[in-house]
């Protein structure tokens, strides 16, 4: 257990473990965890290597940049490439591969390309250049779409109308029923995700134990955490018990964050449906901006292709992302596709599982990690 | 993005715009601190924010601030990106 003397309060950390052995009875066992900043743990502190063998992490679909289909990125791209239009978004949308390249590559084709940290820099770069057109490449699910909402309502309030946004904000209860409902796969629990949490609260996931029979317990970011989840989800099982219980108090409260819900429903609505990566339609699963922030829609205010294109055929991100394979098990995965040279988006992303087990997790694999479920 | 980085309010600029000055690993930035105040206010100077894409997201304590910092420190490249973007975008 030498990446426990590693982890904050490394006694606490062997006793979770010691528990998580004699609690599971070597049993095998699959939680996911749903959140790709879990997934990064997971693998930058070899937790999977500190856990006992019966026990599986499967890596879920909380990852925002690599959950973004391939048609919404051309989408992206044409605006970008409007003459007139300065395109902005978070850095990590950069090198995600469209079927003509990547932002980066319209960048160096001409477009006026920016990287942003915040939603409010793109508001910032449109009021300094009142005579472009400033468009925002809005993702992530419920932890960034508050912050996108204040944008627009600042926009607004301020009459900025050479700015808008290109939404791509995602729902994390939707995906989660996905998997639920997908034959291919069977789960034991899961690890909720942390931050996502911090703002739509803990009762969004009530219907998991409700519907599904499936124990799930929101966790904090750190190694301790994750290992107190699992501690928490054993218990449940142990114990004949099934519900949402929460390991990061620290951060989240049941009912979540209020006032961020309470922008969010200003300005967004539910789409009817929204295409995820790999994972296809999903109801209800994407956020638009509502009528009354029409005019600050790039997708009503440009003319996208619209297309849906169908992911590289090489590419395995919806089984990975559905958690039915492991990102070592993609063809692909290490030869064609790398951080440098990414095919599919879960290689992009720093909270990818291909990306964090790229960089962490693929040495001495054999030995110690299980490739094969039972 | 899906993490969120501990940053300490040092100066509350303009509470009617909700904006705040915090600082992260020694870098100061102006962050929007709207979604975590409660309708009465109540946001004050040396409070602990965790702060995504330059919104202060929740609250938190002092003691969970060190510990989350500790753990980012220890991400690497991850949290270093995350602080260099905090660092070269310019506040509002």
């Amino acid at each position: 257990m030498k990446f426990v003397d590693e982890y904050r309060d490394p006694a606490a950390a062997r006793f979770a473990v010691e528990q998580i052995k004699a609690l599971s009875g070597g049993k095998h066992l699959k939680f996911m965890e749903v959140c790709g900043g879990h997934t990064h743990t997971i693998y930058k502190h070899g937790i999977e290597r500190v856990l006992p063998s019966n026990i599986e992490l499967i890596h879920g679909p909380g990852c925002p940049v690599c959950v973004i289909p391939m048609g919404r990125v051309d989408d992206g791209i044409a605006v970008a490439e409007t003459p007139g239009v300065i395109f902005t978004s978070f850095g990590d949308m950069m090198r995600v591969p469209g079927s003509n390249g990547s932002l980066l590559d319209a960048k160096a084709r001409g477009a006026d390309f920016r990287m942003v940290y915040s939603p409010l820099d793109a508001l910032r770069i449109a009021k300094e250049n009142p005579d472009r057109e400033v468009v925002f490449f809005a993702i992530g699910f419920e932890t960034t779409a508050p912050s996108t909402a204040v944008t627009l309502q600042k926009a607004r309030a301020a009459g900025i109308d050479n700015f808008s946004v290109f939404c791509n904000h995602v729902t994390i209860v939707p995906p989660l029923k996905a998997i639920l409902e997908s034959p291919d796969l069977r789960l034991d629990g899961f690890i909720g995700p942390g931050h996502v949490s911090t703002v739509i609260g803990n009762r969004p996931y009530r219907f998991v134990p409700a519907q599904y029979g499936k124990p799930l317990v929101t966790s904090g970011f750190e190694p301790l955490d994750i290992l107190q989840g699992i501690v928490m989800l054993l218990r449940q099982i142990r114990d004949g018990r099934c519900e949402v219980e929460n390991q990061y108090t620290r951060a989240v409260r049941d009912e979540g964050n209020l006032r961020a819900l309470r922008i969010m429903s200003d300005v967004f609505e539910v789409r009817p449906y929204f295409e995820w990566r790999g994972m296809g339609f999903i109801s209800q699963s994407g956020l638009k901006l509502n009528e009354a922030f029409a005019p600050w829609d790039a997708e009503l205010r440009f003319s996208v292709p619209g297309v849906r294109v169908a992911d590289p055929k090489a590419c395995q991100c919806g089984e990975v992302l559905k958690g039915v394979i492991k990102p070592w098990e993609c063809k692909v995965f290490g030869t064609a596709c790398t951080p440098e040279t990414p095919i599919g988006t879960c290689m992009v992303s720093s909270e990818g599982a291909c990306a964090a087990y790229y960089n962490y997790g693929r040495y001495n694999r054999t030995a110690t990690i299980p490739v094969k479920s039972a | 993005m899906c993490l969120g980085i501990p940053g300490q309010v040092v100066d509350i600029v303009d509470p009617a715009q909700h904006k705040a000055i915090a600082e992260v690993e020694g870098v100061r930035r102006e962050i929007n601190v709207g979604l975590v105040l409660g309708d009465e206010g109540g946001l004050s100077v040396g409070d602990w924010v965790l702060i995504h894409v330059g919104f202060a997201m929740s609250v938190i304590d002092e003691e969970e601030a060190a510990s989350t910092l500790d753990f980012m420190r220890g991400l690497g490249e991850l949290f270093e990106d995350e602080v260099q973007q905090f660092r070269e975008s310019t506040p509002l």
